[in-house]
């Protein structure tokens, strides 16, 4: 762990990261109706600016010593009661530094993608408010210098994700989602909050550095608890297993909010609370075993249901659970693994919000339909949108050369390098990931680019032909850089461990071993080929004969049961969501005859049964009351006029 | 006898604690004779109020939190014989109360400016007894005489009374209600009143002279062998848990929320029932220490009991003003376990969660007011889509329900952060235990803001009873049933807003910046906390 330095020079102004996005969202959410004409421009402005800010404290920090990476800078003091004394206080470092470009950067893409995809929606200025309440809480989440200011900032982007995914506020489907995801993450935040408590009642305090310096002098047990515990929150935040179902329900929200919350950034929270907490991982065994094991589990059911639903968003949302799992396994693996889940993490960013904008080009020219059996053969409407999204497809299928390859080649090595059984269920779990992921986005990419025009013969919801038609500039221009990332980002990072060196202040060096039964040249092969045999089986099953526009009814039971998520709704409805109705019906009942009704029944033993004694007791306690009142007025009165008068 | 003595309020003059009890109940008088010109009641009482406020803003600034334990003291004798004094003074604890009291009666007077009263009652009579309630309000959370105290706390049923019982709901409804919150909370006097004379005669078989004044209870009684202070305890103990309320004596709060004027209401959970938890915090800790902590197993299961129960009944609730009142026993349940865990954390949490939960839940009771004006009822299922007809009242009924929830960045959050904080350091299992609370909270919270703010539009505000779009060809399908949705109720108007925003200012004020109250309020539970003899773990500021 490297000394913590006090910040300095650009350093010091860093707090205006958080507080220009904050200013836009005030602004635009007190400014209401006034700022509808320029307040996507403003939202728009603040990322940019925050972006640049980012940007020169980065530069800035590369040109200091290594050993001088890691800043804190005080802001105020927030919390403080004796012993406990939270901060509000940043911590500048290698880590936050590189989420603060991805945030900021993907999130100033995204917001400029808005302007065009929000444009008929008459509240665009309060999307735009959201979407900077969102930045800013999620710049907090990842700058903040203690458990609590993250936590802060991890309540805050749940807030801004609730107000999003339930957007359209006339769909109840979109509110049932929200509330889901709500929900689901605060069960996450319980355990997250009793980690915090832990980490105070043995530390007094919740600080990282001091913390992170203190960690070793807790009993191992006492470690691993905590480190389950934020894995609880790292769950709910990421839709890992058993958290997951609240994520693809969460495409409810406009497309950019999932490219940009659901995708890049939000979700990926749980990875860097992992990889932030990797002192304390680091000492439990235990508990980074649990995370590989939550990675490779969620990892698996992502890539199953991703191939049975039709829904484009929808896939492309278990695709980001099942990505997120390969981060969470690489977090597991310790000091062999955290740089690997950030690589991961930054280059899915690209690619994956690529592809999400690429879908939302794809609505947007579709009036807004999802169903990719309706689709097909867009690729001659839509060009720019079909090959920006296709260098996403490359990338997150591992095509060689593109950031895919790089980064998950790379956790799919490490997997397999661990000794023993770890090494063939982990690395054989993250292959055969990669051979699914391979399959359903080719499927993807077949059924919406390729084959027969499926849209000529039907009608939109309303009754009108489709169009389909490429996106403006405003929307492919940031496609087109993400894009570029896509292809490049992957190689930047990894070729001479770029990355894993500039994050080594943070997360201690990048290990490497060979303990697994494969060697990385066979790993590599082995890789690419269930990845080419993805492609082909999905080629030949919706490549070369045509797709039903109707979903077919009659279908295997795998496939049955991947399109009911695995069965985990059914399985929260009757374990909890049933129960808990019935008990709450039983309470109510209960409060209402049980508790109030003996005491009732006590008042009628009392003053006997008949409604005129009942007239009698009103009018006792009224007139008792009254006499009471006016007795008391008037010894005041008449007891203060003797003390003041004398 | 002693004249002299009797008045010597306060040091440093004029005694503004005095001014602040007595103003008001003189606003009340005044207000009380303008039965014949509603306006010019109210405008009178509205100006009593403000300047009260600022009464207690004077107080706040002449309290030095690193002083005395009880300052701005003062003393007359009462029957001196029974050593019963007029005495008042506040800690920190106190004086967060008047602060708060002084600032949310002018809000509840300008909620309730344009209240629609029962037949043949009166704006004046209405505003009055508010003004009357807050002035015993006030004494009761200033007074440092245990049987001042006592009476206080049953003169303060009276006016109480009398808001639910004459300018509630429906006749015998109201009747019902005013009579049982009446008779839960005298019962629960009595006992008091029981356990005060026990104190008295002890402290008399000790030093022998019989006194109420609270320091010399606080210092001879809590030597008392453990078996006397349990009695006496118990005593008080069951007036504060019927106040609190604490699960299973709570019933009569929410036919009492219910039945009452949406203001009255937020004076009833906001202002009413801290007294409550005050009473734990400034009598059963001090004067019975060893009976607190032997007890405090018992207080800490009822507690969690009502934070979960509250939580799982409050979703269960289609009355919005029954909702308030479930969602307030679950506060109450956190309040407790922050009180009877001992640490300085939970408690400073307990102490600024009485603040915050007047702030919050009653900005959400008002919001509700606002939304049943418009709606003509308080039933949630008679409502559905409003955020896009009143988009502002919308935000502001999710932002209460967000502190409600205690989101981090609202004043709740820091309150009940140091509450489960402070409290898992010595009570690991009840911490956990009503950590879930934060779970069912967004349940219910979400549960309620969706059900009248999304979806398609509903209710009897519309004309309708049934959903006004995603009809198809009916009767209600106007081509524009938004913009009819809109011509027939109004957003959030200026009054409204006029009340509303200190509420708003405050919410995130006291999110990001509790620093000022935390410091007003620690070293009275510091000096709480030394005498049921917890050492207050030092500050290791810096670390």
């Amino acid at each position: 762990m490297e000394a913590v330095h006090p910040a300095s020079g650009v350093a010091t102004v860093s707090w205006l990261l958080l507080a220009l996005p904050a200013f836009g969202a005030l602004v635009l959410l007190i400014g209401g109706r006034r700022t509808d004409k320029w307040g996507h421009l403003l939202g728009c402005l603040t990322i940019i600016a925050a972006f640049v800010i980012g940007l020169i404290t980065f530069i800035n920090s590369t040109g200091l010593a290594v050993a001088d990476r890691v800043q804190e800078l005080h802001l105020f003091s927030w919390i403080p009661v004796n012993a406990l004394q939270v901060d509000f206080g940043l911590r500048l470092d290698p880590l936050s530094l590189t989420f603060v470009l991805l945030i900021t950067g993907v999130g100033g893409l995204i917001h400029v993608y808005s302007i065009g995809y929000m444009s008929a929606d008459r509240d665009r200025r309060r999307f735009f408010a959201y979407l900077n309440l969102f930045v800013a809480s999620m710049l907090l989440l990842v700058l903040g210098d203690s458990f609590v200011t993250l936590y802060l900032g991890w309540e805050g982007v749940g807030l801004a994700s609730y107000l999003l995914i339930g957007w359209y506020i006339d769909r109840p489907a979109a509110a049932t989602a929200a509330k889901k995801a709500f929900l689901m993450n605060r069960v996450g935040d319980v355990g997250l909050a009793i980690a915090i408590f832990i980490l105070f009642a043995n530390l007094h305090t919740t600080q990282y550095s001091v913390v992170f310096a203190n960690i070793g002098k807790l009993s191992p047990g006492t470690i691993t608890a905590i480190a389950l515990l934020l894995l609880l929150g790292a769950c709910g935040k990421s839709g890992q297993f058993p958290l997951q179902s609240w994520l693809p329900d969460a495409m409810e929200g406009p497309t950019p909010v999932s490219a940009l919350i659901h995708a890049a950034t939000m979700v990926t929270a749980g990875v860097y609370l992992v990889c932030r907490s990797n002192p304390i991982y680091d000492l439990t065994v235990a508990g980074r075993l649990t995370v590989v094991f939550v990675g490779a589990i969620t990892l698996l059911i992502g890539c199953i249901v991703g191939c049975a639903y039709d829904d484009i968003k929808k896939v492309l949302a278990y695709s980001t659970v099942s990505q997120i799992g390969y981060m969470m396994l690489a977090a597991g693996l310790g000091p062999f693994g955290y740089a690997l889940a950030i690589t991961h993490l930054l280059t899915h960013g690209f690619f994956k919000a690529g592809l999400f904008l690429g879908a939302g080009s794809v609505m947007h020219g579709m009036n807004d339909e999802v169903n990719m059996r309706k689709f097909g053969g867009l690729f001659k409407r839509m060009p720019i949108t079909a090959v920006t999204f296709g260098l996403g497809y490359l990338a997150i299928i591992g095509f060689p050369g593109l950031s895919g390859y790089f980064s998950k080649d790379a956790i799919i090595d490490a997997a397999f390098q661990q000794p023993g059984w770890q090494g063939w269920v982990f690395g054989i779990a993250a292959v055969v990931g990669a051979g699914l992921t391979a399959f359903y986005m080719t499927r993807l990419v077949i059924m919406t680019f390729f084959g027969k025009e499926r849209w000529r013969d039907l009608k939109t919801d309303d009754g009108h032909d489709f169009h389909p038609h490429e996106a403006s500039p405003v929307m492919w221009i940031p496609m087109t850089i993400l894009a570029i990332g896509s292809i490049g980002a992957g190689a930047y990072f990894s070729l001479g461990h770029r990355l894993a060196d500039w994050l080594t202040p943070s997360l201690g060096t990048l290990q490497e071993r060979s303990a697994g039964p494969l060697s990385s040249t066979e790993i590599t092969i082995l890789t690419l080929v269930l990845a080419a045999i993805g492609v082909v089986v999905a080629i030949l099953t919706v490549g070369r004969s045509a797709v039903p526009v109707e979903r077919p009814a009659r279908v295997s039971w795998p496939v049955r049961a991947a399109r009911a998520n695995l069965y985990g709704d059914a399985l929260n409805e009757t374990l909890i969501a049933r129960p808990g109705l019935w008990l709450d019906r039983a309470l109510v009942f209960g409060d209402k005859f049980g508790i109030d009704g003996a005491v009732n029944g006590i008042g009628i033993l009392f003053r006997g049964s008949s409604g005129r004694l009942r007239k009698l007791q009103t009018g006792f306690v009224r007139s008792y009351a009254l006499s009471m009142l006016g007795g008391a007025i008037v010894l005041i009165g008449a007891l203060l006029l003797v003390r003041f008068s004398g | 006898m002693n004249i002299s003595t009797a008045v010597s309020i306060s040091g440093s003059g004029f005694p503004w604690l005095l001014a602040v009890i007595l103003w008001p109940l003189l606003g009340g008088v005044i207000v009380a004779f303008f039965k014949n010109d509603a306006r010019l009641a109210k405008l009178t009482a509205i100006v009593f109020s403000l300047v009260e406020f600022a009464l207690t803003l004077v107080v706040l600034f002449s309290y030095h939190a690193s002083g005395a334990r009880i300052q701005l003291a003062g003393s007359a004798d009462w029957i001196a014989s029974f050593g019963v004094h007029f005495s008042f003074g506040v800690d920190g604890i106190a004086l967060i109360m008047l602060v708060m009291l002084g600032g949310l009666t002018p809000i509840v007077l300008g909620a309730s400016w344009q209240e629609k009263l029962p037949e043949g009652r009166s704006m004046a009579g209405f505003f009055s007894l508010i003004l009357v309630m807050e002035a015993l309000v006030m004494a009761v959370f200033a007074a440092t005489d245990v049987f001042l105290f006592y009476v206080l706390f049953e003169i303060m049923l009276i006016p109480m009374y009398f808001l639910i019982g004459g300018y509630g709901g429906p006749g015998l409804r109201r009747q019902y209600a005013a009579v049982k919150f009446f008779l839960y909370s005298f019962l629960g006097g009595l006992l008091m009143l029981a356990s005060a004379i026990g104190c008295w005669a002890y402290v008399e078989s000790v030093t022998g002279t019989g006194t109420f004044d609270w320091a010399t209870l606080t210092r001879v009684v809590s030597h008392a062998p453990l078996g006397t202070q349990i009695w006496l305890f118990m005593g008080f103990f069951f007036a504060f848990a019927i106040k609190a309320p604490l699960v299973p004596f709570h019933t009569w709060l929410p036919d009492a929320v219910q039945e009452s004027p949406v203001g009255v209401g937020v004076f009833l959970v906001g202002v009413l029932d801290k007294v409550g938890i005050y009473g734990f915090l400034r009598y059963c800790l001090p004067m019975f220490p060893d009976a607190s902590k032997t007890l405090a197993p018992l207080v800490l299961v009822l507690s969690v009991i009502g934070v979960l129960y509250g939580s799982l009944l409050a979703a269960g609730q289609s009355d919005m003003k029954r909702f308030v009142a479930y969602v307030s026993i679950a506060h109450f349940g956190f309040m407790g376990v922050g009180v009877f865990a001992f640490t300085s954390q939970s408690e400073v949490g307990a102490v600024t969660y009485m603040l915050n939960h007047s702030i919050s839940t009653g900005m959400l009771l008002l919001v509700v007011g606002m939304i049943a004006v418009r709606g003509r009822s308080f039933k949630a299922e008679d409502y559905g889509g409003m955020a896009k007809v009143t988009p502002l009242l919308a935000g502001c009924f999710f932002l209460a329900g967000l502190t409600t929830l205690s989101l981090p960045g609202t004043n709740s959050f820091i309150s009940e952060f140091l509450v489960l904080l402070g409290s898992y350091e010595t009570q690991p299992v009840y911490a956990i235990l009503a950590t879930i609370g934060m779970v069912l909270a967004a349940l219910y919270v979400l549960w309620l803001v969706q059900r009248i703010m999304t979806g398609p539009l509903r209710g009897k505000a519309f004309g309708a009873d049934e959903p006004l779009v995603g009809v198809t060809g009916g009767p209600g399908a106007a081509t524009d049933p938004l913009g009819r949705a809109k011509s027939m109720i109004s957003d959030l108007n200026g009054r409204e807003k006029l009340v509303l925003a200190p509420m708003v200012i405050l919410i995130l004020l006291l999110g990001f910046y509790p620093k000022p109250l935390l410091d007003v309020v620690n070293p009275s539970v510091g000096a709480t906390l030394t005498s049921v003899g917890v050492s207050v773990d030092a500050n290791q500021g810096g670390n």
